[in-house]
């Protein structure tokens, strides 16, 4: 996978942020962009990643 | 050493050679005297520890024992409750916050056990970063060197230790927070196993990696205060319900009967040589020649990496949502990017973390101990956004977690050693073992600081202070 476009992220994030009710400060949209553009990366990392039937439920008692 | 470490203060408040009162005096005076410097401290109680320590004094005179750590001095990571204390976790938000009605469970078994706090320590916001680079109060400097960051996110906790304040802390540990800061200020970090200790009271950060523990400046003050810290606690949903396993007594056991590998691949890459060289002069004293490799480290940083962004955001979404301006310049963009992050991708991480997991544990049941560098290299310089390793140049803070934040993303319990070399920084090597086999890392860790291979590097005192 190649890295996420910066602009591809900076339209995400000017999109869903509203949705999700938080207002990203203008001084902040570009750190925010740089870091979501790492954290997809991380992402895409995974999803090249060949996973069997891992079982991640968390253990809940009633 | 062992006269300044805390159960050297132990034994003489017990053998009444010096009193507790007469201890944490020193102690505040010292801190009066040297915090300015450093700026490990955010609040210091003088009035409680006095108080505290009179009472341990008062108990030895009516014949009462005041616990295995009576008169000790220490000091907790501001993220800790403290009763009677607003908890801020490095942040100006929570400054507003009500005091704490109790103390968090371990500082509450810490003092039952008779040691008294002296205050709380600095820290990088809400647990997040690795250099305790606080926009909000200041950073911790190194006390080896001034112009140099002390690691974090325990910062205060570790310069507090190094720089000769108190003899040991609390910190926390998501992704290498105890661990890294003990490394480059030159003492000894605990991060035990995942829900070994009780996290109640503490605020948390990533949810799914957080640990508490010790830091030290020498291995039976680290078993010392791990184990009156022990023992479940139904505060704490994470913590185990096992009984108290005490490392203390073990510490003579020697490593015989521990078979011991150097762990190689990430793990012996994109690190100065002079942390490789460490982990080599403990492999050396302990006759460790196998070499493992763990696989998909990377991966398993990427995944720690999520998880925390996603976890660590939806802890404060309230406030990103209503005041993003008042976090830390140095968190901020982190935790806004972490809050609007897919959950499939959370997920994702999980499962992920789910196969390292089951590539660890058949690890170790060949190996009992793994000897990995705790920090790829010594401090940076407060400031510094990069840093050239082997001839590349990456982003210095997020490089720091390099080889911790693979272990603690399955909970592995881990000791940072100070290495004795000489270096002009200190750096770490981590000790890591299978889960609930921290004794094991003790028997190591005292051997190597008997043998004189691991030492805590304290900054000396003034004749005027000794």
């Amino acid at each position: 996978m190649s890295a996420p476009d910066p602009r591809d992220v900076a339209r995400y994030v000017d999109e869903v942020a509203p949705l999700l009710d938080l207002l990203v400060p203008p001084e902040c949209r570009e750190g925010v962009v740089r870091n979501l553009v790492g954290l997809l990366a991380a992402g895409d990392l995974l999803r090249d990643f060949p996973l069997g039937g891992e079982e991640t439920a968390p253990v809940f008692e009633p | 050493m062992r006269a300044r470490d805390a159960l050297g203060v132990v034994a003489d408040v017990r053998a009444r050679r010096v009193t507790a009162r007469e201890t944490v005096l020193t102690a505040l005076a010292r801190i009066r005297a040297r915090d300015p410097g450093l700026n490990c401290f955010s609040t210091v109680l003088e009035e409680a520890a006095v108080r505290d320590a009179a009472a341990v004094d008062a108990a030895l005179d009516a014949g009462r024992d005041p616990g295995p750590l009576a008169g000790a001095p220490f000091a907790v990571k501001n993220l800790f409750d403290v009763r009677g204390q607003v908890t801020l976790a490095g942040s100006r938000i929570n400054a507003g916050n009500a005091a704490a009605s109790r103390d968090a469970t371990v500082v509450a078994r810490l003092r039952g056990a008779g040691a008294v706090l002296l205050g709380a320590l600095n820290m990088d916001e809400y647990a997040f970063g690795f250099t305790t680079e606080n926009s909000h109060y200041g950073p911790t400097r190194n006390p080896h060197d001034s112009s140099r960051v002390a690691g974090g996110s325990s910062g205060g906790s570790a310069a507090a230790v190094a720089g000769g304040l108190v003899p040991f802390t609390l910190g926390s540990d998501t992704n290498g927070s105890i661990r890294v800061p003990a490394s480059l200020c030159g003492i000894y970090g605990l991060k035990p196993t995942y829900g070994r200790l009780s996290r109640a009271g503490a605020a948390l950060f990533g949810i799914s990696f957080d640990h508490v523990g010790p830091l030290a400046a020498s291995v039976r003050d680290l078993a010392a205060a791990y184990d009156v810290m022990q023992g479940p606690d139904p505060a704490d949903p994470v913590c185990a319900d096992r009984g108290i396993e005490p490392c203390l007594p073990m510490l003579d056991d020697g490593t015989e009967s521990l078979r011991i590998a150097v762990a190689e691949g990430h793990f012996a890459s994109r690190g100065e040589p002079e942390v490789f060289a460490a982990v080599e002069s403990v492999a050396k004293a302990l006759g460790a020649v196998r070499r493992v490799t763990i696989e998909e480290n990377e991966r398993a940083r990427a995944a720690a990496t999520i998880i925390t962004a996603s976890e660590g955001a939806s802890l404060h979404m309230d406030d990103l949502r209503a005041r993003p301006l008042d976090f830390d310049r140095m968190t901020r963009d982190r935790f806004l990017a972490g809050a609007l992050l897919p959950a499939a991708l959370y997920v994702r991480a999980q499962r992920f973390r789910s196969w390292y997991r089951a590539q660890v544990r058949e690890i170790f049941r060949e190996v009992d101990v793994l000897l990995v560098p705790t920090t790829p290299f010594p401090a940076p310089r407060i400031g510094q956004d990069t840093i050239t390793v082997g001839g590349v140049e990456v982003p210095a803070r997020p490089m720091l977690g390099l080889y911790t934040q693979p272990l603690s993303f399955v909970g592995l319990p881990v000791i940072s050693v100070p290495v004795a070399g000489p270096g002009q920084l200190p750096v770490g090597v981590q000790l890591v073992a299978a889960p609930w086999c921290e004794a094991a890392l003790f028997r190591v860790a005292a051997l190597l600081e008997r043998d004189g291979v691991v030492a805590a590097r304290i900054v000396p005192r003034p004749p005027s202070e000794r």
